[in-house]
């Protein structure tokens, strides 16, 4: 049943074969058990998942079930959750109670899901590996020595492992997409303004997108069905007519046009990604696609683009955090500005920190033209790219991250190398565009590779009809970990 | 030396909207600390600010008054600092691109016949949130956070240096004032700080066009301590001059107590605010529609109304309008022009616009009393009126003698029912509420009406004239005073009520005879 899809468990709730109670039981008693040893969750609130799934029961019984009824969902600590702890992976939220539920939890609410507990991420979701959380690192499930990928490492592993059927992310640079990929999932990060930031704690505004990762193409569907929606309260959010994003799921690929873009095959990549990447590309053509080679000639920019404008805006959106109204405070200080310096010098881990310099450096005066709008010149640029690409081709595919994921401890000591992880990824969230990984095998270690999908504005049907198609003809999705098969 | 005093003003008004500029927390003032400040004006993680409408309209509307140009797109920037009563720790505001670029106002300067007008250029307005309070009392060594002003919106007013002297700065504000009041964007509550100026000002020598440097006066929320302020400043920048030193560009407090200023901060220590455009909100379009749909409901400016009062008809308006070439002229802004002319003088048209209640209560009256003598009744809005509501510290929306019930005062006088003398009489019991506050049954209760029967006043005459034979001799013989002390005698004995022209005129009859 764990590793049932969520088509299948709502097909047992609603034929009644098993009430919510008992499902999100299940789930929790599994939970708890695999929890200590891989550091998914940062809090769990049993009684509470219970009273939802009662209701959801309740909801069931009178005939009102959606899809996602009675089904446990996990939520990333980055979304306020009404009654919840909501830390963002940080000292400086640990004793924060939120009094209010984010748009998304709200709209996972409305359905009658179960929130089976808030999943660790890095420190207000800065980091590739789950490392910089204060509530200590995620192990990938592959293998314990690794890490997940990060930001939204813990939702990836919740999944990988079987915790939860499925979970919500945040995605600034990659923080959907290289979890999903380093744990074997799939996850996918929507067109900015898709899904409402309304209580998704910010990071980089511009940037933060949140979405589904799952086991599979056709459960991110059905979350992104209840994910995606205008939102009065986010002035980003987008108003557009709701789709139903399983529509095109079934659609064959015959006449697909794949780009491949040329910079993205290149001495960078690992062997082992490179050979599983190929394999699945040609699997697609197996299924009908074409390829053609594109250029994308300004990614090469990305990560120093993302570096500067990232930093920026989340060192405006993390002065909120000073110790006056809620969150961590300092004990001992002897006026204002000693309370401000030791509450964030205490609160903020060190990677947090180091944003927060970059961030306040490029916004100074002397330096804002240099770097903040030459960076905004840059990131059109690079939009553009992507605009020129997607008239040659319908999807864009390339590997999701350069290597499979990596040891713990190995690059949390090179910020740079950690960065240059995530230099597929960051191109997409500069443009605005939706991207999504979904598993196609294993590199080195026997860890999973993950693929990389880019698909032109809204074009989310449609980069979940190419997934679940090589979803339909592999089993790359539906594997887990030896050690986790019950 | 001679010594040109030169000054800007910043004006801060605070947005007359029911909810705040990012958020629906309430502008109510006065509320207990911290119950109108909600999830996003405290700046809890994950809130989002969505731009308040109604702001945007205000602030367009001053645009059309003041002739300036609307931007679109203007853009909200984050302007970045630490401070307790501020929330998100940056202030939203605007800095490249301000909604509203230019503009001007025209003030009225000089006094005892010098008067003239002088325009004061803007700079720009731009929309801004405001922040909380810090309270220093009360907290025993602590400092207590009252957030309810947090996201309050204002429309912060610059102008040019374009002011030379502590009294143009104050005609400035004060013009700047009413009309934000006039056009119905900002309540103008100075007290509760819903109308603040910082002053920028420097001195030069007479004669220099360049800008000597400026120190910047905070926070002054009165006509009166704006005035002092400059004053006080303009007198230490000089004595510093004059002395051999050199003005340091500082941030001043003006300390009303000990009428003086005092630096706050100096320009070395001044802040980095670290300004970029704030990625949660999307620059801001202005559509023509919406312009035009805003224009169509503009009330008649104060400029139109003031030479409206002063024509006598359309053309007389438009040669005046052509004449002083006025924003709203030069803008072409087609607002609706009321339909009435007065002929008043440019002092009285000035007086009785100066702020849009005095001018429709002004109006409403002329309307009563079907559009005669309109002198009169600017005499008595201006004067009896005017000086009994300061009296009684009183709007005039709260005038306890309505338009209509003065509209019935007058009538009497214009009919001759009544002297101007008795009408002041009459004036004191509506003011009181006696009799409900309506003219004519006071006249008539208290037997006030004018008698202007020949036969009766003959009848009064000769009695006084009778009585007073010396009088009436040395009247004959030259003594022009004994003219008066006669009529007073008359009017005495009539209790005032004797038409005084009538009594005047009869008098002279019987002393010719």
């Amino acid at each position: 049943m764990f590793n049932f899809s969520l088509k299948q468990l709502s097909g047992l709730l609603s034929a009644k074969k098993i009430s919510s109670i008992e499902l999100t039981g299940e789930f929790l008693k599994r939970l708890k058990t695999l929890n200590p040893g891989y550091n998914a969750f940062i809090t769990i609130n049993e009684e509470t998942s219970l009273v939802q799934a009662r209701a959801a029961d309740a909801m069931i019984a009178a005939g009102q079930a959606h899809p996602l009824t009675g089904i446990p969902v996990a939520q990333k600590d980055i979304f306020c959750t009404k009654g919840w702890r909501t830390t963002c992976g940080s000292k400086m939220l640990s004793n924060f109670i939120s009094p209010y539920d984010a748009d998304v939890v709200e709209r996972f609410n409305t359905v009658g899901a179960v929130n089976i507990g808030k999943t660790n991420m890095d420190e207000f979701a800065m980091g590739s590996s789950n490392e910089t959380s204060f509530y200590g690192p995620v192990k990938n499930p592959w293998d314990i020595t690794a890490v997940p990928g990060g930001s939204s490492g813990g939702s990836a592993c919740a999944v990988a492992a079987r915790m939860t059927p499925a979970a919500t992310g945040t995605d600034t640079g990659g923080s959907i997409r290289q979890p999903a990929a380093l744990c074997g999932i799939s996850g996918i990060k929507p067109t900015y303004g898709l899904v409402s930031r309304y209580g998704m704690i910010a990071f980089a505004s511009s940037l933060d997108q949140g979405g589904p990762m799952a086991k599979s193409a056709e459960d991110l569907a059905l979350m992104l069905n209840v994910m995606a929606g205008f939102d009065v309260r986010d002035s980003t959010s987008l108003q557009r007519e709701p789709e139903d994003y399983t529509r095109d799921l079934e659609k064959p690929l015959a006449g697909l046009r794949i780009g491949l873009p040329k910079e993205y095959f290149v001495k960078e990549i690992n062997d082992d990604v490179a050979r599983a990447v190929e394999a699945a590309i040609a699997e697609y053509r197996k299924l009908g696609a074409t390829t053609v080679e594109v250029s994308l000639p300004a990614t090469k920019l990305s990560v120093p683009v993302y570096y500067v404008l990232a930093p920026a805006e989340a060192s405006s959106n993390l002065s909120r955090f000073d110790g006056v109204r809620y969150g961590y405070r300092a004990p001992d200080y002897i006026d204002l500005s000693d309370m401000y310096r030791k509450t964030r010098a205490q609160g903020f881990g060190a990677e947090v920190k180091r944003r927060i310099l970059i961030g306040t450096y490029v916004l100074s005066h002397g330096y804002y033209d240099a770097y903040y709008i030459q960076a905004q010149k840059l990131r059109r640029l690079i939009a553009q790219d992507f605009i020129e690409a997607f008239k040659q081709c319908d999807i864009i595919m390339g590997p999701t991250s350069p290597t499979v994921a990596f040891d713990l401890g190995e690059k949390s000591s090179d910020p740079v190398q950690m960065y240059l992880s995530d230099a597929y990824t960051i191109a997409v969230n500069l443009a605005g565009l939706p991207g999504m990984s979904i598993p196609v095998g294993f590199g080195n270690k026997n860890r999973p590779v993950g693929l990389h999908l880019i698909g032109n504005y809204f074009a989310e049907a449609q980069m979940l009809n190419v997934a679940h198609q090589y979803q339909e003809a592999t089993d790359w999705h539906v594997r887990m970990p030896v050690q986790l098969q019950t | 030396m001679q010594w040109e005093i030169v000054i800007g003003l910043e004006v801060h008004t605070q947005l007359s909207t029911q909810s705040k500029i990012f958020s629906g927390g309430s502008t109510a003032f006065g509320a207990v600390p911290n119950t109108q400040a909600c999830a996003v004006d405290l700046a809890l993680p994950g809130v989002l600010p969505v731009l308040n409408r109604g702001a945007v309209e205000r602030a367009i509307k001053l645009g059309l008054a003041v002739g300036g140009k609307i931007n679109s797109p203007s853009v909200f920037a984050r302007k970045n600092y630490f401070y307790p009563d501020l929330p998100k720790g940056y202030q939203i505001s605007q800095y490249e691109l301000p909604v509203i670029d230019g503009g001007s106002v025209k003030i009225q300067v000089g006094h005892d016949g010098t008067e003239c007008e002088k325009t004061i250029r803007l700079t720009r307005a731009h929309l801004e949130e405001d922040a909380g309070k810090s309270l220093h009392d009360d907290f025993h060594g602590m400092t207590g956070i009252d957030l309810n002003r947090a996201g309050t919106p204002l429309l912060e007013i610059v102008s040019e240096p374009d002011m030379r002297s502590s009294a143009e700065a104050v005609a400035y504000a004060k013009t700047l004032h009413s009309l934000v009041r006039w056009i119905g964007i900002c309540d103008g509550n100075m007290q509760e700080g819903s109308f603040r100026c910082d002053a920028n000002v420097s001195v030069r020598p007479f004669g220099s066009d360049k800008l000597g440097t400026r120190c910047e006066i905070k926070n002054l929320n009165s006509f009166r301590f704006l005035e002092k302020a400059i004053n006080y400043e303009a007198r230490r920048q000089i004595e510093i001059i004059e002395d051999g030193g050199t003005i340091q560009q500082q941030t001043r407090l003006y300390d009303s107590e000990r009428d003086e200023t005092r630096a706050m901060r100096s320009k070395e220590d001044a802040q980095d605010y670290r300004y970029f455009p704030d990625p949660d909100l999307l620059p801001l379009e202005i559509s023509l529609q919406w312009v035009a749909k805003i224009k169509a409901a503009m009330p008649e400016l104060p400029m139109h109304r003031r030479y409206r009062f002063m024509a006598a008809d359309a053309a007389g308006l438009a040669a005046l309008l052509q004449e002083h070439s006025s924003v709203a002229f030069e803008a072409g802004l087609d607002v609706p022009v009321g339909r009435d002319f007065y002929q008043l003088s440019a002092y009285d048209a000035a007086m009785l616009t100066a702020d849009k209640d005095t001018a429709d209560y002004f109006e409403q009256v002329m309307e009563v009393i079907g559009g005669k003598n309109a002198k009169l009744c600017a005499n008595w809005v201006m004067g009896e009126v005017t000086s009994r509501l300061n009296r009684d510290d009183k709007d005039i929306t709260a005038s306890p003698v309505s338009a209509g019930q003065l509209a019935g005062l007058l009538l009497h006088i214009n009919n001759g029912t009544i002297s101007g003398k008795i009408a002041k009489e009459v004036f004191d019991a509506m003011w009181l509420g006696e009799y409900g506050g309506d003219a004519e049954t006071i006249i008539k209760t208290k037997g006030l009406k004018q008698i202007s029967d020949e036969g009766q006043i003959e009848k009064l005459v000769d009695e006084i004239l009778s009585a007073n034979p010396q009088q009436v001799a040395d009247y004959r013989n030259g003594k022009e005073k004994a003219f008066n002390s006669l009529i007073g005698q008359v009017m005495k004995v009539s209790k005032g009520k004797a038409n005084p022209a009538q009594v005047n005129e009869i008098l002279k009859k019987k002393l010719m005879e």
